[in-house]
């Protein structure tokens, strides 16, 4: 019954978040903030993360190929394909989830508890539009981070795979670009849209509606990545059938 | 001026406000006292809005809470500065930031009249070297003061203060209530603080409601608090060691 609860008060708050919009010109700074903490400060940790898997991905597949009938160009394609179609966008989204998501939860849960969030309601400001609207903006540009992790993902996949000597350069190369279909490209940046929307606003809605003090700030957070991971997974799922099924 | 008719609020089984009725008038000090758990807080919350009340009426200068629709209480709370306990300053805002955060939402004034404004203010509540300071880097006084110029920045009509002296020392407490007095008077405000500090009714309080298990069980001056003969009253004024000598003190002289 809770869970149904918290289903209808998640969709009216996401009514109030695009209800009453803050004043452009404060609105604006709120967004270009948003920006460096979320996107541009996850980017070190996406990098990292995408580079190695990239490589660790590349080196299973050369090393499960034991059948000289499978082409060494094998595993470039295997990289590309679970780089772009899982990796980038699902696995780094669960990534986000813990770092991004516990961030906006526990920051919006401190200003729940320390009542600055009254303090906006008391002045009359809309503190759903004034909190959440920028992380959902500022999360539009989550498909760049993506493409960045897309891009290193190959990229040390590459690298693992020349200098482990598990093929050449010219197979991975041929690998990488045999039977592509740039709808995978669109699958991939759709999930990816989908995620950053749930990024923004499932941790949002854990720290907006938590109660307690510092000690319930911890479990929201926790609460926020468990939910926004088994909500990513679930619509991972269902546009994966609804766009390739 | 806030006139509030028999309300009552309940939270799941839990009858908090049961039937309250009173009125606080402009330019005075309204102080709301009563024991933890006695309804203090969500009467406060009621009257700003952040409640509403399931039964009776609030009524700010005749407008009726009930009968406004969402943008017109959003408007009311414009008009409304609030101190909270733990002044609930944006910690990632300096000083000046926060106090000119009111009149960048809503005002219409340029960057420089804003700023005025807020040092006009700043400088009202005594705060000098501070603007460009965190509120983490400030102490609890300054940062209640902080409070206080941010909340009547945008010329409030009403000012609520939920507990302005809690944690800080007598000294500086006597301090903040005699700024929030001062102010009230000089703009005609109509504030209401939420206390429980004996200190704060004796000095500024211009009028007391007293509120036990969710009803008004007392209303009346700081002059008639001390005379009263309702024994929960007398049971909560005289509650500790000081009072009870100045009481003691009282009847002595009086006999």
């Amino acid at each position: 019954m809770q869970y149904l609860k918290n289903f209808g008060k998640y969709f009216l708050m996401l009514r109030e978040v695009f209800s009453k919009p803050t004043k452009w010109n404060i609105m604006k700074n709120l967004i270009l903030k948003e920006i460096d903490d979320l996107i541009y400060g996850s980017l070190g940790i996406i990098i990292f993360i995408s580079f190695f898997i990239g490589g660790v991905v590349a080196i299973q597949t050369a090393l499960n190929i034991d059948s000289p009938l499978i082409p060494k160009y094998l595993v470039g394609f295997t990289t590309r394909q679970s780089v772009i179609l899982e990796f980038s966008p699902t696995f780094c989204s669960i990534i986000m989830a813990g770092k991004v998501g516990s961030y906006i939860t526990s920051s919006i849960g401190t200003m729940r508890v320390t009542e600055q969030i009254d303090a906006l309601e008391v002045m009359g400001v809309n503190s759903l539009n004034y909190l959440v609207f920028p992380k959902i903006i500022a999360l539009l540009l989550y498909p760049f981070v993506i493409a960045i992790s897309m891009y290193l993902g190959i990229l040390g996949g590459w690298l693992a795979a020349v200098m482990g000597e598990y093929t050449t350069s010219a197979e991975f190369v041929k690998g990488l670009q045999i039977d592509f279909k740039p709808f995978h490209i669109f699958y991939a940046f759709a999930k990816t849209m989908a995620f950053a929307f749930i990024l923004a606003t499932i941790p949002s809605f854990y720290g907006y509606y938590m109660k307690g003090g510092a000690l319930e700030v911890g479990k929201a957070a926790t609460t926020s990545f468990v939910w926004t991971s088994v909500v990513i997974i679930i619509v991972n799922y269902l546009l994966t059938q609804m766009l390739l099924g | 001026m806030i006139e509030v008719k028999n309300i009552h609020k309940t939270f799941g089984q839990n009858h908090v406000l049961k039937g309250i009725s009173t009125l606080f008038e402009a330019g005075k000090t309204n102080l709301i006292i009563g024991q933890s758990g006695s309804g203090k807080t969500v009467f406060l919350k009621s009257l700003l809005g952040l409640h509403t009340p399931d039964e009776g009426e609030i009524l700010y200068s005749d407008r009726r809470y009930s009968e406004m629709d969402s943008t017109q209480r959003r408007n009311l709370r414009k008009e409304m500065g609030m101190v909270f306990q733990g002044s609930a300053l944006f910690d990632s805002m300096t000083v000046l930031e926060n106090v000119m955060f009111p009149l960048k939402m809503f005002s219409k004034m340029s960057e420089s009249e804003m700023k005025d404004r807020a040092n006009f203010v700043i400088n009202r509540v005594n705060l000098s070297n501070a603007n460009d300071r965190l509120p983490s880097e400030i102490s609890g006084g300054m940062q209640k003061r902080v409070a206080i110029a941010r909340a009547i920045v945008n010329n409030p009509k009403y000012l609520f203060c939920d507990e302005p002296n809690s944690g800080l020392d007598p000294k500086t407490a006597i301090v903040i209530d005699n700024l929030i007095h001062e102010i009230t008077a000089e703009y005609n405000i109509t504030t209401v603080i939420n206390t429980h500090d004996m200190n704060s009714v004796m000095e500024i309080g211009e009028k007391i409601v007293f509120l036990k298990n969710g009803h008004k069980e007392w209303e009346g001056t700081n002059k008639e608090i001390f005379k009263t003969d309702n024994a929960a009253v007398t049971d909560f004024v005289y509650s500790s060691e000081l009072f009870k000598k100045v009481r003691q003190m009282y009847i002595e002289e009086r006999d």
